[in-house]
């Protein structure tokens, strides 16, 4: 008979090996899949894991993975101190939207105007503030009224998708556009670009915009303050022991507004650097669930920043090779979510192994 | 028919690392009331819960009136005229006496009967219960009549009583005493598990003394020297602590009518609490659990913050202020509960040291922690207070109760408090230890600092307070010197008997 005992403390070991096993049972179980739908394992599971790195098209999938990965990490080191205090903020994909639409309306706003030192900047900052400001209603709702800001933010994502979808078809269409749904191109907006900024590095340009830029920088910042500032460590006793925080001097409600804030900040800076490059245009179809992947790419990487821009690394090589192998393959397209989902749940499996021993024992338990 | 009620033959039980009951056997007798002493983590919970049937022994065997005795868990020992009341109550709240009595029986009668049976058998033993009452209103000696009610109920010959009057007042306690005699009389044997010697040679026929794991010692507790026990106990000698005499200065910290809500349903408003503390005493505060001492910890470290004008710190209000800045002033506490309240215990001790050490040993520059000064106030703290540990990069989880109950502690006495409040400081700390923790509370306040002790323990308050007060339903009644205070006049402060009345019936 299995039983389960908790350590006595928890495995430094498992706490490492435990999302690396993780993403080998996804490997295996999607082998699996793709075996049930009669295609062939090894060939998928190579489509998707090895050729974009290694293959014949590497340089140019390589800058699609920073383009991708850096959306998935910036969400998510955000999203990692609330996570990691209890606070849980399942509407980053809102917040993402809401700083594209608040950074496209700056652009908007000025354009033709050339002045790039003013307007990228401004962009910035309007990212930033209307990701914050979404993430503030879940923040103040739950401090003011004990809502729960799972469930406010979560919805905020259903609005904010509805807000995007009427901005693309109303206020901020392209009068240029002859009709058609969606705003003026900022790719093609020289102030306000977000473009490639080695576009000579490699026969496919580097991928790395200031959205990758900035992504690894808040891996840095966010490392640093995690392990060294009083932030951090605040953030960690919240998140284990509610009441030794309150004891330590914690103030449970401001904590919940910074992390809100702070979560909302990144997925709305996020948007900004999504909506003026890779992206280019406020489009119904703008939202790519980075706010909901992102999720994994926290959990994934152990809430840590290290950890996190690997992840956010693995998922985005997930949707590249995924979408490299659809054609060839003839992969329904809703099979790159199931991978991802597969590698969340497997890693919660596994993760009981950091807390727990498994022992096998005869006899009944009483 | 033999006058042998259970036997124990080599019971034994392990668990990975601990060997928790190593070949313990004694017999219990028929009608006798059966002491088990030890300290904590001797193994008295392991042994009872194996009686209960909570728990299968590795090796050994017990014998119940000569039939072999095998629970497989406690539904078969009580079946089989075993019953327990446990140290922490398994009562709901939001249900009445006689439907807490109910959920614990296997076909409960109606309501109704339920309801005369309880008032029937409440009042045949000295321990009136109105059974409609709702248990989240009773207190604790009230809850324990619940208890001690539903194992009656099951007309048991073994009853099991685990640390019975830790909630309990002096009075209380005389009138459980009386209905545990007239039990006796009836011919139930009582195991009764205690650390407190004083009861055990008023109540107990035989004792039988654990120390890890083993049985040391069999006496007849009324026949042996207190003294003798607790070194059985111990293992060694017991260092009592000394205190010098000390002047009172002058007033350093004074509460003005402190009041404040419940912070949770089932918590206790304070009421009104004027006190006035001054530095080189120690200010002991008893009462039953339950009684605002909890709250009064959080009104006092800065978790609850109170209406202005009501806590002064040197003739400063305080008030409002919050954990962090009563700190800086020399305010420092350590609450009850050890375990996720005074240490996160998933965080190493570094960590943990730096939860409350942070401001006043300058652990962190600008909002940047110090890891090096951290980690060397935690091995200050380890080594001063001799906590047990491999290192100071431990969870809190890993260290026993005692063990980190002197970690927490030691790391608000080396901050050099102006003023510390502890609550239940020695709690499930073995003797040597709660020894060492009183006589830092001595030395701290021989040095000039103020010292407010709150616990259950009467014993621990009378041996090192200088002036006593006692926390009634909220309320602090006026301080008294300690000197010279009678039990008596101790339980009067407490709360008297809370309703309780000797037994009626003459056995």
């Amino acid at each position: 008979m299995l039983r389960l005992e908790k350590r006595p403390q928890p495995s430094k070991a498992w706490t490492y090996a435990a999302p690396l096993l993780a993403v080998v049972i996804t490997i295996l179980l999607g082998g699996v899949l793709f075996w049930l739908l009669g295609k062939d394992p090894i060939a998928a599971t190579r489509m998707i894991f090895w050729d974009p790195l290694f293959g014949d098209f590497a340089a140019f999938y390589l800058p699609e993975l920073l383009i991708k990965a850096a959306p998935l990490i910036l969400i998510a080191i955000g999203l990692s101190f609330g996570f990691q205090a209890g606070i849980w903020n399942i509407g980053a994909e809102g917040q993402y939207i809401i700083g594209a639409i608040c950074a496209a309306g700056v652009a908007l706003a000025f354009y033709p105007l050339e002045a790039r030192w003013m307007i990228f900047p401004l962009m910035i900052v309007a990212g930033i503030a209307g990701g914050a400001a979404w993430a503030m209603i879940p923040a103040l709702l739950r401090v003011y009224f004990k809502t729960n800001e799972i469930l406010v933010s979560l919805m905020l994502v259903y609005v904010a998708e509805v807000l995007i979808n009427a901005f693309s078809v109303g206020l901020m269409r392209n009068p240029d556009g002859m009709g058609f749904p969606g705003s003026r191109s900022l790719k093609e907006y020289p102030a306000a670009a977000n473009g490639d900024l080695f576009p000579n590095l490699g026969s496919f340009g580097s991928g790395i915009h200031w959205g990758v830029i900035t992504a690894l920088f808040a891996v840095v910042v966010a490392y640093v303050f995690l392990t060294r500032h009083r932030f951090g460590f605040n953030v960690r006793l919240a998140g284990q022991s509610p009441r030794a925080a309150a004891f330590s001097g914690v103030n449970p409600n401001r904590l919940i507004i910074l992390c809100m804030v702070l979560s909302g900040g990144m997925a709305g800076l996020a948007g900004m650097f999504e909506v003026a490059g890779p992206s280019g245009q406020i489009l119904g179809s703008f939202p790519a669930y980075y706010g909901f992947t992102a999720i994994i790419v926290a959990f994934l990487g152990r809430l840590h920043p290290i950890g996190i821009m690997l992840a956010g690394l693995l998922m985005a090589l997930t949707y590249i090779g995924g979408d490299a192998a659809l054609q060839p393959l003839q992969l329904p397209s809703a099979s790159i979510q199931v991978f991802q989902g597969m590698l969340l749940f497997s890693l919660l499996a596994v993760d009981v192994l950091t807390n727990y021993r498994i022992r096998f024992s005869k006899g009944a338990i009483a | 028919m033999s006058n042998l009620l259970l036997q124990l033959k080599g019971l034994t039980k392990g668990y990975p690392g601990v060997v928790a009951n190593k070949d313990v056997t004694f017999d219990i007798r028929k009608g006798e009331v059966h002491a088990l002493l030890g300290e904590n983590g001797a193994g008295k919970s392991t042994l009872v819960k194996t009686i209960y049937g909570l728990v299968h022994p590795d090796s050994g065997s017990m014998t119940l009136e000569d039939a072999p005795y095998r629970p497989a868990d406690p539904r078969a020992a009580r079946n089989s005229g075993v019953a327990m009341v446990f140290q922490h109550f398994s009562l709901f709240d939001a249900l009445n006496v006689a439907e807490n009595i109910a959920l614990g029986m296997e076909n409960p009668p109606s309501q109704r009967d339920l309801a005369a049976k309880i008032t029937e058998v409440s009042e045949l033993y000295g321990l009136p219960l109105d059974p409609s009452r709702i248990v989240g209103d009773l207190s604790a000696g009230e809850r324990q009549r619940v208890e001690i009610i539903r194992c009656l109920l099951q007309d048991p010959k073994l009853l099991i009583m685990d640390e019975p009057t830790s909630v309990l007042t002096p009075q209380e306690v005389d009138i459980l005493f009386e209905t545990l005699n007239k039990l006796r009389n009836e011919g139930t044997a009582i195991l009764y598990i205690s650390h407190k010697l004083k009861e055990i040679r008023t109540l107990c026929d035989h004792a039988t003394i654990l120390r890890l794991g083993e049985v040391v010692g069999t006496c007849v507790p009324a026949e042996t020297l207190a003294r003798d026990m607790a070194e059985l106990m111990v293992g060694g000698t017991l260092h009592v602590p000394e205190r010098a005499p000390t002047e009172a200065g002058d007033v350093i910290l004074s509460l003005k009518g402190l009041s404040a809500p419940a912070p949770t349903e089932f918590g206790t408003p304070l009421r009104n609490i004027n006190v006035e503390v001054r530095r080189g005493e120690i200010l002991g505060i008893g009462g039953v659990a339950g009684n605002g001492q909890d709250e009064l910890l959080l009104a006092l470290s800065g978790e609850m913050p109170t209406p202005a004008g009501m806590v002064s710190f040197q003739d400063k209000d305080i008030s409002q202020m919050r954990p962090n800045g009563r700190r800086a002033l020399g305010l420092l506490s350590a609450p009850e509960e050890r375990m996720g309240h005074a240490a996160a215990p998933d965080m190493t001790l570094i960590e943990n040291g730096f939860l409350t050490a942070e401001t006043r040993m300058g652990l962190s520059k600008n909002g940047f922690l110090q890891w090096g000064k951290a980690r060397a106030y935690a091995e200050k703290v380890i080594q001063t207070f001799d906590v047990r540990t491999p290192s100071p990069d431990n969870a809190a989880r890993s260290l026993s109760g005692g063990n980190l109950q002197k970690f927490v502690i030691g790391r608000e006495i080396l901050q050099d408090p102006e003023v510390l409040i502890v609550n239940q400081p020695t709690w499930g700390v073995d003797a040597a230890a709660a020894a060492s923790i009183r006589q830092a509370l001595l030395d701290l306040a021989a040095n000039g600092s103020a010292v407010i002790c709150i616990s259950q323990d009467l014993d621990e308050l009378m041996e090192i307070s200088d002036r006593f007060a006692a926390l009634n339903g909220g309320a602090l009644s006026e301080p008294r010197p300690a000197q010279g205070l009678t039990v008596d006049e101790i339980g009067l402060m407490l709360g008297g008997a809370h309703d309780m009345e000797v037994a009626h019936v003459e056995a």
